[in-house]
Order: C-alpha cells, then sequence, then structure tokens
C-alpha cells in the first residue's frame, strides 16, 4: 500500500477503557479507501469497542482517531454508518420505512426518502417487500433491510458489527456471497467486525487479528481473493486455507 | 366461540340461580334477611327500564368526571413520564415523590379537594386524576426506559437528533406499556368517580347508590351496579380496542 494514498480512517495509539477494565492497548490502524478491512478476535477482545469509538459512538482515552478528517466524536458520526449485530429493523415501520430511517432524520420528505431507497429494493432481492413488516421477512431479507439502511445513509465508512451472527449457516454463506456481490458492483469502505475467520478473509482485502483484552493487532493478513464471485472456490483454494490457518494460529496465540 | 360461550353460560347459570334463590326467598331465608332486601335479576332488569331516564342522567355526571379524570391523568402522565425519560435530573427529583403519594390513601385526601373545590365536578375529576396519574406515569416511563440501547446507537450513527429518536423509536416502543398503563386506569377511573361522590355530591351514580341505600332501594341500587359496571366494561374495552388498532406490531 502506498504511503501517500489519502486513507479514510486512520488510527494511532489508540486505547480505552471502561473505568478500570481496558480494552484497547495502543492500536494502529489505517483503512484505505474502497477497500474492506476485517477484524477478528476472541469473544468480548473488544472489537465493537473499537467500531464503536470509529464510528462516533465512544470517545478513546488516549490516541487519535479519523475518519474521513473528521476527529471528533460528532464528525465521526457523521461520516460513519453503523450497523449493529443484531438488524435492529423497528418493527412499527414498514421494510421500506425502515430503509429510508437515515434519510429522514436528516430531513428528507417521506416520499423522496421512500422513492430514493426505493429504487434499491430490487437489487437487494427485495422486491415486493416494501410494504412488509420486518417480523415477516425471513432473516437474511432483514439483514438485507438492515444493510440497506446503512448503505442509503450515504456514509463515506459503513461500519458492520457481525453483520450475520444471528444467521444460520446457509443463509450466512448466502448472504456473504450476496455482500461481495454488492460490493463488488458499489465499491465502499467497510470496516467488518466478525469472530468468523472465513468469513473475514472471504469478504475483507485485509484481515486484522485482534488479541484477548486489552485488545491490540497481532497479525495483519492479505485476503488471496477478496470477494470472488465463486465464494465455494474461493475459500477452498489452497492459498485461502493457508492465510486460514494462519489468521486461526494468530487468533490462538492471541487469545492466550 | 369457546372463549364467548363458557363465560356466557356460566353467567347465565350465576344469574338463573340467583333468579330461582331469590323469587322463592331461598337467599333471604338463608341470610335471614327480609325477602325485598334480596331482589331478582328480572326485578333490576325492570328497575332498570323504569328508571332509565334517571339512571342516564346520573350516569352521564359520572362518566364525564371518568373521562375528564382520565385525560387530564394522561396528559399529565405522558407528559411528565417524557420529562422524566429526558432529564435524570427531573427522574431523581420526581420519582420518589410520586410514588410516596401513593402510600397517602385517597380516602383521607378526597374530603380536603370537597373543602377546597365544593360539591360540583372538580374535586371527582380531580380525585379520578389523582389515582389513574400513577399506573399511567410508571408503565410508560418504564415502556420508554426499556429501549433497546444498540437501536439508539442505530439511530445515533443515521444521524438522528435526540428528538427524533425520541419520535422515531423510544415512543412506539413505550406505546403497549402506556396502554397496560391506560387499561389499569381505566380500571381504577370508576372507582375515583363513585367515591369522590360518596365524599359529597348531588349527582352522578355514586350519589344515587348512596340515597338509595339510605331508602333501602335494593333494587335500583343494583340497577345502578349493573350500569357503572357496563360504563367501566366499555372503556376498558375502548381502551384495548385503541391499543390494538396503534400497535399493530406485536
Amino acid at each position: 500500500m502506498r504511503q501517500d494514498t489519502k486513507m479514510t480512517v486512520s488510527i494511532r495509539a489508540l486505547e480505552h477503557a471502561y473505568g478500570e477494565l481496558r480494552t484497547l492497548d495502543s492500536l494502529d490502524l489505517e483503512v484505505a479507501p474502497h477497500s474492506v478491512i476485517g477484524l477478528v478476535g476472541p469473544s468480548g477482545c473488544g472489537k465493537s469497542t473499537l467500531l464503536e469509538l470509529i464510528c462516533g459512538l465512544l470517545e478513546p482515552s488516549a490516541g487519535t482517531l479519523d475518519v474521513e478528517g473528521g476527529r471528533t466524536a460528532a464528525e465521526r458520526l457523521g461520516r460513519c454508518a453503523y450497523m449493529p449485530q443484531r438488524d435492529l429493523l423497528l418493527p412499527w415501520y414498514s421494510a421500506l420505512d425502515n430503509a429510508t430511517l437515515g434519510l429522514r432524520n436528516r430531513g428528507l420528505a417521506k416520499a423522496a426518502a421512500r422513492a430514493q431507497a426505493g429504487e434499491l429494493f430490487g437489487r437487494f432481492g427485495l422486491a415486493g417487500f416494501e410494504r412488509t413488516p420486518p417480523a415477516e421477512l425471513s432473516g437474511g431479507m432483514r439483514q438485507r433491510v438492515a444493510f440497506l439502511r446503512t448503505l442509503v445513509s450515504g456514509k463515506p465508512l459503513l461500519a458492520l458489527d457481525e453483520p450475520f451472527a444471528s444467521l444460520d449457516a446457509i443463509t450466512r454463506a448466502e448472504m456473504q456471497e450476496w455482500l461481495a456481490g454488492a460490493l463488488r458492483t458499489d465499491p465502499r469502505t467497510v470496516v467488518l467486525v466478525t469472530h468468523d475467520v472465513e468469513e473475514a478473509l472471504y469478504l475483507s482485502d485485509r484481515v486484522a487479528v485482534l488479541s484477548a483484552r486489552p485488545a491490540r493487532i497481532v497479525a495483519e493478513l492479505q485476503a488471496p481473493a477478496p470477494r470472488a464471485a465463486d465464494r465455494d472456490a474461493a475459500v477452498t483454494d489452497p492459498a485461502f486455507v493457508a492465510v486460514r490457518e494462519a489468521a486461526m494460529r494468530a487468533l490462538r496465540e492471541g487469545s492466550r | 366461540m369457546k372463549r364467548w360461550l363458557l363465560p356466557a353460560l356460566l353467567v347465565a347459570l350465576l344469574v338463573g340461580a340467583w333468579q330461582i334463590g331469590s323469587s322463592t326467598g331461598a337467599i333471604a331465608d338463608a341470610l335471614s334477611l327480609e325477602p325485598f332486601l334480596i331482589p331478582s335479576p328480572a326485578e333490576i332488569a325492570s328497575s332498570l327500564w323504569e328508571n332509565r331516564s334517571l339512571l342516564a342522567e346520573n350516569a352521564w355526571v359520572t362518566l364525564r368526571e371518568m373521562l375528564l379524570g382520565l385525560g387530564c391523568a394522561l396528559i399529565a402522565g405522558l407528559g411528565l413520564a417524557a420529562l422524566m425519560h429526558r432529564s435524570e435530573t427531573i427522574r431523581y427529583a420526581t420519582y420518589p415523590l410520586i410514588v410516596a403519594s401513593q402510600a397517602i390513601p385517597i380516602v383521607v385526601i378526597a374530603p380536603i379537594l370537597v373543602v377546597w373545590f365544593g360539591y360540583g365536578i372538580l374535586p371527582k375529576v380531580a380525585i379520578v386524576a389523582l389515582i389513574c396519574f400513577f399506573p399511567i406515569t410508571v408503565n410508560a416511563l418504564a415502556g420508554l426506559r426499556s429501549t433497546d440501547p444498540s437501536a439508539i446507537k442505530m439511530m445515533r450513527s443515521l444521524d438522528a437528533s435526540g428528538w427524533q429518536i425520541f419520535r422515531r423509536v423510544e415512543t412506539p416502543n413505550a406505546l403497549p406499556n402506556a396502554f397496560t398503563g391506560a387499561k389499569i386506569a381505566a380500571v381504577l377511573a370508576p372507582i375515583g368517580a363513585v367515591f369522590g361522590e360518596w365524599v359529597g355530591s348531588s349527582a352522578g351514580l355514586g350519589h344515587l347508590i348512596l340515597q338509595d341505600s339510605a331508602k333501602l332501594e335494593v333494587a335500583r341500587e343494583f340497577a345502578t351496579v349493573v350500569v357503572l359496571s357496563a360504563i367501566a366494561l366499555a372503556l376498558i374495552g375502548l381502551v384495548a380496542l385503541a391499543e390494538r388498532r396503534v400497535v399493530t406490531w406485536r
């Protein structure tokens, strides 16, 4: 990676603690524009905390965070779209109205917001489900609406916190393929937190392995075939398997 | 079918037994009472019909007290719940007071309200509002505070202002709880109105019962109870109906 590239995210000597509990320990990280970085680590290591720090939902104890030139929490908040672990679709709104939340919050009229988000429904395999309440959608569809809601907000950085953790194995693989496809046609800068090494290596350009709390980066790995069209072939490729094993080793050593 | 038929059958059975027991004088004998003190359902029904305009007049008085009191309690209760939710200072300052206010029996406050506001509608509305206010406030506040913190983070990340989070997430989230509070209040409102009338009044169903009791007009007393129960049930039904129309996602 060239040094002169303007990074979308740059993090320097970041530290964070909840009272006495230190969660992050002098962490450095950079994310290039239109690239996907995967963050993997043991449960409870502070991955989600790091994501909330990047998104401006939390303030660090020390160090600097820069997202597209925004350094304060409020500036970072305006530049990141955060997609939480569960889809958190609001049950009192239809699928379409959930997708328009970000636009509506920014003051766009209901009709205009619906038109703008509605255009994407077909591309996301959700055509015909605009008026459906979230409770009547399948898990995969709910996740796609949640992703659509994140995407439509038009923020430069997408922060995804274990987006597919609540799905069954088959749906999860389908959703990974689907997200890879969506990012191939519409490249975005993404920070992806997951505990699934395979998911991280398939969807990301680069994967950072975090240690147990207080988290620091113990390894950074280049993914061999980011977002390949044929997922099954990509994840069984010997090069992919080798990197996956290296990541698993780093994860195990970091957990100690 | 079963849900309607079974309770209807039970009511029919009880009313039938009462009819037989009272017309043969069996209940009066068992309780060692004069038979005219135990009116039969048929006598109550005919009293209901004969006194229909008197009952309607007084029912309207009591209903107005209940609705006005309930309305005041809803406005004050929901407003205060929203304030207590937005401001920790207000919540800490007022919560113990609100709970403590419920420890004071309404029985001792009611005569004071009559001294202050006289025999008109005002003390009754105040009593209804006072007892309905608590369940509405406490339940609405619990609903507002039960909002998923992750949903608020998601909304903040989608550029929501505090007001937008309140309107689009916290308020809808609190609605089921708020309706629970309103249903409890609807149960309490008739009790408050009748009690307010007992302390001092010149009209209303509670006033009528008190007068008939002194005159041993037992059949009309029962007829008044029937009317009061019907109003109370209608009120609860109305709140439940509103809940079904508003909270469509449950």
